[in-house]
């Protein structure tokens, strides 16, 4: 599976929702099939898109948000899906793209590639809901059963280690943290 | 009986609630037992207990996207855990944050571990050039929470102020 595939089968479902991206090339992915003011991209600051989306969840309980996570990221701060189990916002979708790799910094395998199993830490670290799936078909029925759950889920989704040629768009970081915020003050 | 105070600790808690703070984000210290427990009996208050101190600012942006103002109670070994999270999403994004630190380390400090960190943690904030204040007398509490808060919400950046021990501890 293909992470643009997956984002593009479930695009059209983002278009009302709060939507948190990692760096990289989830950012560059989402943004290429069209940015939208709801979205917002942590280009930096790996690990904390989870404690954003958690941020927004737990003060704008009536606001669906979701969350594109990566493999990298998670591993970064596996603390982060403890205060997730925690708080349990029933608000909150947590995807995790796991490509096995550190892709954006040059494809360094990461400890999913020999064995870490997210959807079991994520699992053991008390989310309500998990899974992980491989295949576009399983991907977005799961992604639509999360937003109908009513619980917090974390999904993830295995993908291939491939992205887009460059990082780099033509939003800057500070246009979309405004924009971003309007459009959550406008919610 | 703990010799953390409770008569600064209730001061400096509803310093922060006069200013509008709604979200409190924490990772437990001897003297910040008090304020986390006083977040943690009011039902207007939204406290999150942190596995790590950097997670609380990941929190307090998308609060503050949001609209809700919040706070972060940690030590200042826990600064030192959040430098990537203040460097690459606050300042960054430029995002207010309002960080209450317990400043271990410093004069009158009996345990051994806290002094290290509490030698580096001023130069630390001027490094990372981040506005700071000290707060070791109740009667200017309040109004240095406040005018924290204001400058952090003007600028758009994080500010500290620093717990010091003879606002925190009785036993001096």
């Amino acid at each position: 599976m293909l992470r643009i595939d997956a984002l593009r089968a479930v695009y059209d479902r983002l278009e009302h929702l709060v939507v948190v991206t990692i760096m990289g090339a989830v950012a560059a992915e989402l943004q290429s099939l069209g940015h939208r003011p709801n979205f917002f991209y942590l280009q930096h600051a790996m690990g904390l898109a989870s404690s954003m989306g958690l941020g927004i969840a737990l003060t704008k309980p009536d606001t669906q948000v979701v969350v594109f996570d990566g493999d990298g990221s998670v591993l970064m701060n596996l603390g982060g899906l403890t205060t997730l189990a925690r708080y349990r916002p029933k608000n909150l979708v947590h995807v995790v793209f796991d490509n096995e790799s550190l892709l954006s910094v040059g494809g360094f395998p990461t400890a999913t590639s020999t064995g870490s199993d997210l959807a079991a830490i994520a699992a053991a670290a008390g989310i309500p809901r998990t899974g992980a799936v491989r295949t576009i078909a399983e991907f977005t029925k799961a992604f639509d059963e999360a937003l109908s759950a009513g619980a917090l889920t974390t999904l993830v989704a295995k993908v291939d280690a491939v992205g887009p040629a460059q990082f780099v768009t033509d939003l800057s970081l500070l246009e979309n943290r405004f924009q971003f915020q309007r459009y959550l003050k406008s919610t | 009986m703990s010799p953390v105070s409770v008569t600064s600790s209730r001061i400096v808690y509803d310093a922060l609630k006069a200013t509008g703070v709604r979200l409190v984000s924490a990772l437990p210290e001897t003297w910040l037992v008090h304020l986390i427990r006083m977040a943690e009996e009011d039902p207007e208050m939204i406290l999150v207990r942190l596995a790590k101190e950097e997670e609380g600012v990941g929190i307090s942006a998308g609060a503050h996207l949001a609209g809700v103002k919040s706070a972060m109670l940690m030590q200042n070994h826990g600064l030192l855990a959040s430098i990537n999270g203040i460097v690459s999403c606050a300042q960054l994004y430029r995002i207010p944050l309002l960080m209450l630190i317990s400043y271990r380390g410093e004069f009158g400090e009996r345990d051994p571990w806290q002094t290290e960190g509490g030698g580096v943690t001023e130069d630390l904030l001027r490094a990372l050039r981040i506005p700071f204040s000290y707060l070791d007398n109740v009667g200017h509490v309040a109004a240095r929470i406040a005018k924290a808060q204001t400058l952090s919400l003007s600028a758009n950046k994080p500010v500290a102020l620093l717990l010091c021990r003879d606002l925190m501890w009785e036993e001096n």
